[in-house]
């Protein structure tokens, strides 16, 4: 069934601050991989230009999604979330993501479409760090797959 | 930031190091843990076969973790990554065994932009085939 059309440009209220940690960023940086050390030591953070240690680049992804959650599972809406997959993602940094950041997210959906069945979702997440600067824009593509015939 | 490569030191067509990244399910527990996303579709073989998958897969954003540490390895700075989007094509099909799944990423600069920026786009592939498509990073180079 297509989703509702009226929900395209509604904007959700920004999420509670989610508080990045040293230890949270290390954990990440450590489960794809990562030994870039200017996510795990402060000093060579600084010996890059940043005032501690930075988040990999798809880190914020877990903040954005859970962001997107409030509007994937508005019941108004009517999204099948247990056909959801991922179909597109993009990250725009005004800077990176860093230990200390108090983080905000404000979700807006821009796009709905009906495409052979499938529902397609297009959510802008605004990140905003506690002094109001923007810290990076996350595009999230949510599919939501035709249900099979019965 | 500080990128170590030099804007004038790179053309269009300019290949960065290529580089392959191993998955095992316990990569995926890991990255779960970490990510906050517990989709059994990334754990659960028989979950993920019920879902009509053929396995385990990776998540869409461990695999888009991996392939940007081809461009962040290269400038040294990871904050040096000014955009960066992919589409998911197809999933990585993680088997239960101790060898997993390879990730291989390759990558160019693909156009030379404003401000010290270029355009880097990156394949990367799994079990032969592409997983991810229109992956492109803008990056500021020194």
């Amino acid at each position: 069934m297509a989703l509702d059309q009226s929900f395209v440009g509604r904007t959700y209220p920004p999420t509670e601050p989610y508080e990045v940690g040293r230890e949270k960023i290390r954990e990440f940086a450590e489960a794809v991989g990562e030994t870039n050390p200017v996510y795990t030591d402060p000093e060579a953070a600084k010996a890059l230009g940043h005032p501690d240690v930075i988040a990999p680049p798809t880190f914020v992804f877990s903040i954005t999604f859970r962001a997107a959650g409030q509007v994937v599972q508005d019941p108004r809406l009517g999204l099948d979330y247990s056909r959801v997959v991922h179909g597109d993602q993009k990250f725009a940094y005004a800077r990176p993501v860093r230990a200390g950041d108090r983080l905000t997210v404000t979700s807006t959906i821009e796009a709905i479409k009906s495409l052979a069945g499938n529902d397609i979702l297009d959510v802008r997440g605004e990140v905003h760090d506690e002094t109001g600067e923007r810290v990076v824009t996350a595009w999230t593509k949510l599919v939501a797959r035709a249900a099979e015939e019965a | 930031m500080t990128a170590k490569i030099a804007y004038d030191d790179v053309e269009v067509g300019t290949d960065l190091p290529a580089q392959s990244f191993p998955v095992t399910r316990a990569t995926l527990v890991r990255y779960a843990g970490a990510s906050g996303d517990f989709n059994p579709i990334h754990w659960n073989e028989k979950f993920a076969k019920e879902v009509g998958l053929p396995d385990v897969i990776a998540h869409g954003m461990f695999t888009m973790a991996e392939a940007i540490r081809v461009v962040t390895d290269w400038t040294g700075d990871p904050g040096a990554v000014m955009e960066y989007g992919v589409r998911f094509t197809k999933p990585v099909v993680v088997p239960n065994d101790d060898q997993g799944a390879l990730i291989e990423v390759s990558a160019k600069v693909a156009a030379k932009l404003d401000d010290n920026t270029v355009r880097v786009d990156l394949i990367a592939r799994s079990g032969g085939q592409k997983v991810l498509g229109m992956s492109r990073a803008v990056v500021r180079l020194a």
